[in-house]
């Protein structure tokens, strides 16, 4: 033990120290930012029920066939939009949300459909270009601040990919995966067919919850055209924003675990840093006395 | 009825507008348009670029501006879902 020990373990206090501050100030932008990105997913609530709403009454109805709710024969190609992060920093969030993709993409494989990738946020981009796997279309630079151009250009663009026929390099399903919010401290990654509509016969408990007959203006297929691109824009728009509100809960977490970790390596070197400076104390000492007593004899 | 008046709400993509009791809904269909009284059958239209005109219960008109989009109607209740939408004064 010596002064060098001494001041290697000074300069890891005083690294440690600034990344600590670093979290910390972290762990607050994320705080104060998770309150918007709620509300934002609240304020996109009523429109998305809505519009669920008309389609699920819409598509229940059998007798009107639209390309948008027939299921294919024999799928053949599907899409996967990814909906990962474009920063790091927030803990497991894009490693999971990666992990539930690859499963899904292995399920897709298994039935015998291959997958064009859409990915959103650098982290997925990252992880396919690293591996070398092509993918269609990517968006980044908006993951923690979603727009609604972005949703609208997605969802084009899947759309457009689902109309196409198979030959011409169309898609038979759309399938989306990013992160639920549920609460602060849990989010889940989730995985959901867009595309062809899987209506959801849910428990009908109120009589007014009903979904009506309803007469359209103008002809149902029309009605149904003009729906669907708004229902898989809102739906994308929605998973934006949960994905963002997710990102940044997880990023919080992540922030004030790396703060309490520095915290911890703070109080450890201190130890060790006193321990050096007393061996070093005790040393020198040790060595006055040995001397002294040298003298003293001689 | 007694109370004969329609629950109505307005919403944007990203936003909530308007919502309460009126006494008739006018909105602008991409084929013309379109009137709502209460007791009006279940609707589903698309919406054209336009005004759409609330009468609400107290009377007063509320009025808002709505690029498509579209609403619906049913048990007196009216929902206008736009793809943009700005209340005007």
């Amino acid at each position: 033990m010596s002064a060098a020990d001494i001041r290697v373990f000074r300069n890891k206090i005083d690294s440690t120290t600034s990344m600590k501050k670093i979290f910390n100030a972290m762990e607050l932008i994320a705080t104060s930012r998770i309150g918007k990105a709620r509300q934002r997913v609240a304020a996109s609530m009523p429109y998305a029920n809505a519009i669920t709403r008309a389609v699920s009454a819409v598509a229940s109805q059998q007798d009107i066939e639209h390309i948008l709710t027939s299921e294919p024969e024999n799928p053949r190609r599907a899409a996967v939009l990814i909906m990962s992060s474009d920063r790091g920093l927030a803990g497991a969030y894009s490693a999971n949300i990666l992990r539930h993709a690859e499963s899904l993409l292995e399920r897709l494989s298994e039935e015998g459909k291959s997958s064009d990738l859409y990915l959103v946020g650098r982290k997925a981009q990252a992880y396919f270009d690293f591996r070398r796997r092509p993918y269609k279309k990517f968006w980044t630079g908006s993951t923690d601040n979603p727009e609604f151009d972005v949703a609208k250009d997605i969802g084009e663009t899947l759309v457009e990919a689902f109309l196409t026929d198979y030959e011409d390099g169309g898609v038979d399903e759309i399938h989306i995966v990013y992160t639920q919010f549920i609460s602060m401290v849990k989010q889940e990654p989730m995985i959901v067919r867009l595309l062809p509509l899987e209506v959801v016969e849910e428990e009908v408990t109120d009589e007014s919850e009903l979904l009506p007959l309803y007469e359209y203006e103008p002809a149902p297929e029309e009605v149904l055209d003009a729906l669907l691109p708004k229902y898989i824009e809102s739906r994308i728009f929605s998973s934006m924003l949960q994905a963002a509100a997710s990102e940044l809960a997880s990023r919080q977490q992540a922030m004030s675990a790396a703060g309490d970790n520095a915290e911890d390596l703070i109080r450890e070197y201190t130890l060790l840093m006193n321990n050096a400076r007393q061996a070093s104390i005790t040393q020198e000492l040790t060595e006055l006395i040995a001397g002294a007593d040298a003298l003293a004899e001689s | 009825m007694a109370d004969n008046l329609l629950d109505v709400e307005i919403v944007a993509e990203d936003h909530f507008l308007w919502s309460g009791q009126a006494r008739s809904v006018s909105a602008r269909t991409i084929d013309g348009e379109i009137g709502i009284l209460p007791g009006h059958t279940p609707l589903l239209a698309v919406l054209g670029d336009g005004e759409v005109v609330i009468e609400a219960a107290d009377g007063e008109a509320v009025t808002a501006q709505a690029n498509g989009g579209f609403f619906s109607v049913d048990n007196d209740r009216v929902t206008i879902a736009a793809t943009q939408a700005e209340l005007s004064a």
